[in-house]
């Protein structure tokens, strides 16, 4: 995953092939066509409605694109945004970013299948 | 039990490793206190009206003797508060009246969990190694998450149970632990799951209830109730699939959630629950669980369709313990003795038809271990019974216990003819009031001696009501009754459902208490699922024990011969015991209250 500064995230304002989805909008009825980046965003880290758009653009709707994570993004967060398909996340500012790459290192695996590795453990474990 | 494998174990220790880096950056100052919230709660950390609690997750309610050891542990050297703390805890509680605040002891919960009162945030990352050495955890005890997963105490023992659901329970407690779509839902989420006719773990009141059923053809699948929950706006489960496939319950459950997670309601904390959202989309909520469930199946390729190796694999954890080691005893004999027991000692005897249920195995029994007793609050267990309730576990039931929904503890192997000897030394530590599914086995939630949410205190009510019914000849002619006491509207002692229901209600800042009848869990005894209905306004702590006294009496005026208390209300109807219990205020409830 791309882990971005606050400041190097350019904003998608006028930006070809960019859409901003809003939270309550479903991925799948919007048209993907020359679209090159997905923003979501995260209006509190507590407010999980991105998750499950993540997972429908990346897994349900096949976009190859990239998912870029915004708003209250924190480090803790990362992996779980980035098993729903994000690939980049904008980190709100004053997060040291040393502490994120840890986070990453941490578990091996987990139980379920998710948007980017489409096999749960015992399928893995099965092969 | 299930046998963790080495991811299992590994899992566990890496979650406790999360939880120290977390609580480090937390103390260096490199996550606020906003931040830190959601991440200790979703690792069981609350913090409480004077220190954290520590909520410890037993999946559907399955514990060894060697994690009850644990616990002990973790009550004798670290349930210890601050002395600061403690004092001012002390003082605050005893202007309420409270006059002990008891430390260094365990409470088992409605949700089969164990909880702690008074361990320091600083020692958190310590105990979460500790418990990890016994495959133990708080993963997703607490935040809007999926929390643990409960069950029926009896599971896989029970004579009407028509598949073990033990298995599905693993399987689902490996799906949903950090799923990373739904680590941050509307709110929380609760599962629980039955194999069994009679339903002992109130799923009707969960976010999702499942029982595992046969269909016509003999085939294994679940009935899904989806919706149910308790708090301000109580409403049963509704049924959302009669008949769903077993090896499709994390797909259908994927969908469930999924759609709750897109649509819940995030604007309002009281009513972004499922029931609410199910409530108010009614059958355009199952459609979309529906058409989301075929998407996931059809076109995500179903990647969580159990394989019937895996199931085979963890189903094979839950086979009967090995009993060689025990002595063989026709029936005949096990029969004689006993009743030759009974007949020399009546209380045994009262505690063989109370505390002793039957086995799918004829040979063995399912003894209920009361924590209901007087001197200490109901689930309550010190570091010292924790220790000797693990040694009756090694003895008597193959080193397993199970946590049940009324906050007692269940051996589920134990021999008929070694009950008596089991009786004898539950007796000697307490354990065996013979009074399982009484009066006094009231489920009641720590309340506000302890809890930051409560709006009064639920002890000292269970307390006197306990001091009250103490003759055991008087329990027994008032027969079954489900009294549950909560402090407050999140229901955590689930007074919703009691047949007997008493809330906490905060008044001018004063502790007051709201009476409900006809409550129920949806037992057999209790019939549905469904709320109580208030008797009228609310009553003080001084005025409660005379009001349920009034309520039962009324009971006992009306009762045909052989009738419950539950039925004689369906019967008659409230009106009676609302008049009785109003006629026991010790102040007319609308007379002006002199200062």
């Amino acid at each position: 995953m791309k882990i971005i500064e606050a400041k190097d995230h350019t904003s998608p304002e006028g930006q070809a092939g960019v859409l901003v989805l809003d939270n309550t909008v479903d991925p799948q009825t919007v048209s993907l066509d020359g679209v090159s980046r997905v923003d979501l965003n995260f209006p509190k880290f507590t407010d999980g409605r991105a998750y499950s758009q993540a997972y429908l653009l990346r897994r349900r709707l096949g976009f190859a694109g990239e998912i870029r994570a915004t708003g209250d993004v924190l480090i803790d967060q990362l992996v779980q945004m980035s098993r729903s398909g994000f690939d980049v996340a904008v980190l709100r500012a004053g997060v040291d970013i040393a502490d994120a790459q840890r986070q990453f290192d941490r578990f091996s695996g987990f139980y379920q299948a998710d948007a980017v590795n489409t096999r749960p453990l015992f399928a893995r474990q099965a092969a | 039990m299930y046998q963790y494998t080495d991811f299992d174990k590994q899992f566990v220790k890496l979650r406790a490793a999360q939880h120290r880096d977390q609580l480090e950056r937390w103390q260096a100052g490199k996550l606020a206190d906003d931040e830190f919230r959601p991440l200790r709660l979703q690792n069981g950390w609350y913090v409480q009206r004077y220190a954290p609690m520590l909520r410890v997750a037993v999946p559907y309610g399955e514990l060894s003797s060697a994690q009850l050891r644990v616990l002990a542990t973790i009550a004798r050297e670290y349930d210890e508060p601050e002395a600061g703390v403690y004092a001012e805890a002390l003082k605050i509680q005893g202007a309420l009246g409270s006059a002990k605040l008891p430390t260094h002891y365990a409470h088992f919960t409605t949700r089969q969990n164990v909880q702690f009162n008074w361990i320091p945030l600083t020692k958190s990352a310590d105990v979460m190694d500790l418990l990890a050495s016994v495959n133990m955890h708080g993963i997703q005890t607490s935040g809007n998450c999926i929390r643990n997963i409960t069950s029926d105490e009896r599971a896989g023992i029970a004579v009407d149970e028509v598949a073990d659901p033990r298995a599905f329970a693993e399987i689902l407690r490996q799906w949903s632990t950090l799923h990373p779509e739904f680590a941050f839902l509307p709110r929380k989420f609760k599962i629980a799951i039955i194999g069994a006719s009679e339903d002992r773990a109130a799923t009707a009141w969960h976010d999702v209830g499942l029982h595992v059923i046969k269909n016509e053809s003999g085939e294994i699948g679940f009935r899904v109730l989806v919706g149910g929950g308790m708090g301000r706006t109580p409403i049963p489960g509704t049924v959302i699939r009669e008949f769903l496939p077993w090896n499709q319950i994390m797909n259908y459950l994927e969908a469930v959630v999924r759609v709750y997670n897109r649509y819940g309601r995030r604007d309002n904390m009281y009513k972004a629950r499922i029931k609410i959202l199910v409530k108010a989309e009614g059958q355009r909520y199952f459609d979309d669980v529906e058409a989301e469930f075929k998407q996931i199946v059809e076109h995500d390729g179903g990647a969580h369709t159990i394989p019937q190796a895996e199931y085979d694999r963890v189903a094979a954890s839950f086979v009967p313990p090995s009993l060689a080691d025990r002595p063989v005893v026709s029936a005949e004999a096990v029969d004689s003795q006993l009743r030759h027991a009974a007949d020399a000692d009546p209380l045994f005897a009262r505690w063989l038809a109370r505390n002793v249920a039957p086995h799918k195995n004829p040979a063995l029994r399912a003894v209920t271990l009361s924590f209901k007793r007087r001197g200490q609050a109901p689930g309550d267990a010190d570091a010292d019974q924790l220790d000797t309730l693990a040694g009756l576990v090694d003895r008597f039931s193959a080193g397993e216990a199970r946590v049940t929904h009324d906050q007692n503890v269940l051996l589920p192997w134990v021999s008929a003819s070694e009950l008596h000897a089991l009786y004898t030394a539950a007796r000697a530590a307490g354990f065996a009031s013979p009074n399982v599914h009484l009066l006094t086995d009231m489920i009641a939630c720590p309340g506000g001696d302890f809890c930051a949410l409560a709006n009064a205190r639920s002890i000292p009510v269970a307390e006197a009501i306990t001091e009250r019914y103490q003759d055991l000849d008087e329990l027994d002619d008032l027969g079954e009754i489900d009294l549950h006491i909560s402090g407050c509207i999140n229901s955590c002692g689930h007074h919703h459902t009691g047949h007997i229901g008493i809330l906490g209600v905060d008044k001018d800042g004063k502790e007051w208490y709201q009476v409900t009848l006809g409550g129920s869990d949806g037992s057999d005894l209790s019939g549905a699922a469904v709320p109580g209905k208030v008797v009228g306004p609310s009553f003080s702590a001084a005025e409660v024990p005379d009001v349920i006294e009034a309520v039962l009496n009324t009971y006992r005026d009306l009762r045909a011969n052989g009738e419950t208390f539950i039925a004689t209300l369906r019967r008659v109807g409230h009106d009676p015991f609302k008049t009785a219990a109003n006629a026991a205020r010790a102040v007319p409830a609308h007379a002006p209250v002199a200062a």
